[in-house]
């Protein structure tokens, strides 16, 4: 689950990480209002949206930038006009963009230096492990690969949080004057200790500002959290912004389903994480584009099934759809049931090809071809390809 | 032979109160796997199939002289059920549940590591030894003993291959769930080692997907390690970044992690590839033929 820029910031606040005051509008008004009441010369009017490069972004239709500095109510207002209710695009929002539906007006600072710094879980060591660069307000993965001696990281124990040796040694090499090293040991320490006290999966800050005056502060804040974990955060949970996620993800997790909307034409159902990947690179192998990704999981029944298929035709770009099951615990007499039962009351107006395997299998098969559906079976995987495919540009 | 375990493998199930921790002990007795009982706190001195309950995990130990144990704790709890099961000596842990919290995992490793136990999982459909022993949730009639190891991060898509091994006339020595979440206990070259080892292990046909380096470092291993005969398959070439599909641990980021970058050190390391799913059981089959 990821959360808007000053929602991150809140809770950073909270755990002791230094960052510079700010205020939330939804209206011109209110962003000349927090202007006026946060008393610096300049402030930075930020959109909130759930992807990042808003500072390169731009506004659909005008020159307006994701952020831009402001050095009166005036300007704050007008900046803040420029993206309520637009549609911004950078290079992560896709082509499309998100429409912005608030702004963060923060006061500015000296800026003497830009670092990096982000905490993740690193697979390969098995530990949380923290970040850091002198190459701050850049795309990383770009540092990363041209230039992967300026990535600095440190693992450390969930438990025992980063050591104050290893601030130093960051510190140190980050070329922080030593008059900055208690305020960075502060900085990194209470930052890691939020990382894991919240279950986050990312913390990202970039950029991480050394001030004039030897402080460090977080510019951004990126979190994303742990979804696993959330049932002990509820007061993460309630930062959730369901307007900045995908409605017919939301619906589907009510489900109990796993779905990814893609851009293809091709909806797919299937049992599985990987195998509902693979069956997406199947469609794609025979020359057909996956509209989704959804895995009904390991005991699907006849409700879950029937808002799969609700949530797949719900996607006007489906031009055919592809029911991939191996019948393992779940029988395959038991989906076909399911099938037949959600086709009566869905009323498909696409072609529906299933392939069965599995348990029961000739049973379920029987099912199939006994309803009075138009089903278009399928023996094996690449004969459900090429069929779905083929129904598609029918 | 086999790796991990075999007909001898004494097993307990902890949860095995709760719906599904009873339904699959059911299965696993069904194909032949040696129960020996189960562990859920309070339920102690209970019956489920047939089986005795225990409080903890070192009493269940001591009365039936497990070795082995299949977790189906809820997410909430199921770090601290591995925990108690390497503490308690159990050889074998095969964490079942799906959910775990990541840093959860972070904090049980170092111990694992530590241990003389052995982890599987979690969020995995477990390992099964055709004709001897299964544990987990994998049908078991799909299997047939013989000589290729089978290793996957992934349920329905290990089954898929299995299945197409069998229809091949390719029985399996051992298959492992790895599991699909971002910090598990056993890693592809954890299991590529053991069915080095293996004597009964003739040839290798390993299931990867996007998300991580694992298959990568897997890849290293083999060209430097493996002699025997490897195929693999990659789940998510059209996944598209920074969007977690259905698994924990599948999802690309920062450009890293991608079927592609898999692919090519796969390919790089002389590893027979399935281009497509419906290819995995031929593709064993060439990496076979190709050797000899």
């Amino acid at each position: 689950m990821k959360i808007h820029e000053y929602q991150a910031k809140d809770l950073l606040r909270a755990a002791g990480v230094p960052v510079l005051a700010g205020q939330v509008a939804r209206t011109p008004a209110e962003a000349a209002q927090a202007f006026t009441a946060l008393g610096t010369p300049v402030c930075a009017v930020k959109a909130q949206i759930h992807a990042g490069g808003r500072g390169k972004g731009q506004v659909k239709g005008s020159q307006q930038r994701g952020v831009e500095l402001a050095k009166s109510p005036e300007d704050a207002a007008r900046i803040a006009e420029g993206l309520l209710d637009q549609t911004l695009v950078t290079i992560q929002t896709g082509p499309e963009g998100q429409v912005v539906r608030q702004v963060f007006v923060e006061s500015g600072c000296n800026i003497e230096r830009e670092l990096y710094c982000a905490i993740l879980v690193d697979r390969a060591a098995g530990s949380p492990v923290l970040i850091a660069s002198t190459a701050g307000g850049m795309d990383i993965e770009e540092v990363a690969a041209k230039t992967p001696e300026l990535i600095l990281t440190e693992p450390f124990d969930p438990d025992r949080g980063l050591g104050s040796y290893q601030t130093r040694v960051l510190s140190a090499k980050l070329g922080l004057p030593t008059s900055s090293w208690r305020a960075a040991e502060q900085f990194f320490r209470s930052l890691t200790k939020a990382f894991v006290a919240l279950d986050a999966s990312l913390l990202e800050i970039n950029p991480l500002v050394l001030t004039k005056d030897g402080g460090l502060v977080a510019l951004d804040a990126k979190m994303t959290f742990d979804d696993n974990a959330l049932f002990r955060h509820k007061d993460v949970l309630a930062l959730r912004d369901e307007a900045e996620e995908e409605p017919a993800e939301i619906r589907a997790a009510a489900a109990g389903l796993s779905y990814v909307k893609l851009d293809g034409s091709i909806g797919c159902l299937v049992n599985g994480a990987g195998l509902a990947m693979s069956t997406m690179d199947l469609v794609k192998l025979h020359g057909g584009e996956p509209a989704n990704f959804l895995d009904v999981g390991g005991g699907a029944d006849v409700d879950q099934v029937t808002e799969a298929f609700r949530i797949i035709l719900s996607d006007a770009n489906v031009k055919a759809i592809l029911v991939n099951i191996f019948g393992g615990i779940m029988r395959c007499t038991t989906i076909a049931n399911a099938l037949v039962e959600a086709s009566k009351t869905v009323g498909f107006t696409v072609p529906l090809v299933v392939r069965l395997e599995g348990t029961e299998v000739e049973e379920g098969k029987k099912i199939l071809a006994e309803s009075d559906t138009s089903i278009i079976t399928a023996d094996g995987l690449t004969d459900a390809a090429k069929k779905v495919v083929a129904a598609s540009q029918a | 032979m086999s790796i991990i375990i075999n007909r001898d493998t004494r097993v307990i199930c902890q949860g095995i109160t709760g719906k599904v921790g009873e339904f699959h002990t059911r299965g696993c007795l069904d194909y032949g796997t040696r129960m020996v009982g189960g562990v859920t706190p309070g339920k102690g001195g209970e019956e489920v199939a047939g089986l005795p309950v225990f409080n903890t995990v070192a009493e269940a130990r001591d009365a039936t002289g497990a070795n082995a144990t299949m977790i189906f704790v809820p997410p909430p709890f199921a770090a601290d059920a591995i925990l108690e099961a390497v503490a308690a000596g159990i050889e074998t842990v095969i964490a079942i549940t799906e959910g775990i919290p990541v840093i959860d995992m972070a904090r049980v490793l170092p111990v694992v590591e530590a241990s003389s136990s052995r982890l599987v999982g979690p969020n995995c459909p477990g390992v099964i030894t055709p004709g001897e022993c299964k544990i987990g949730i994998m049908p078991g009639y799909i299997h047939t003993p013989g000589h290729v190891g089978v290793m996957s991060r992934s349920g329905t898509l290990t089954y898929e291959a299995v299945w197409q091994l069998t229809q091949l006339g390719h029985g399996q020595s051992t298959c492992v769930g790895l599991g699909g979440d971002p910090l598990v206990g056993s890693s592809f070259i954890d299991i590529l080692q053991l069915f080095e080892e293996d004597p009964d292990t003739h040839s290798i046909l390993m299931m990867g997907e996007i998300g991580g380096s694992a298959e990568e470092e897997a890849a290293a291993f083999v060209k430097e390690h493996v002699t025997k005969p490897v195929a693999a398959f990659i789940a998510g070439r059209t996944a598209p970044p920074g969007k977690r599909m259905g698994h924990a641990g599948a999802i690309i980021s920062g450009g890293k992690g991608t079927a592609e970058a898999k692919l090519e050190a796969l390919r790089d390391a002389g590893i027979e590839i399935a281009e497509s799913p419906a290819d995995m059981g031929a593709a064993m089959v060439r990496a076979i033929e190709r050797r000899s």
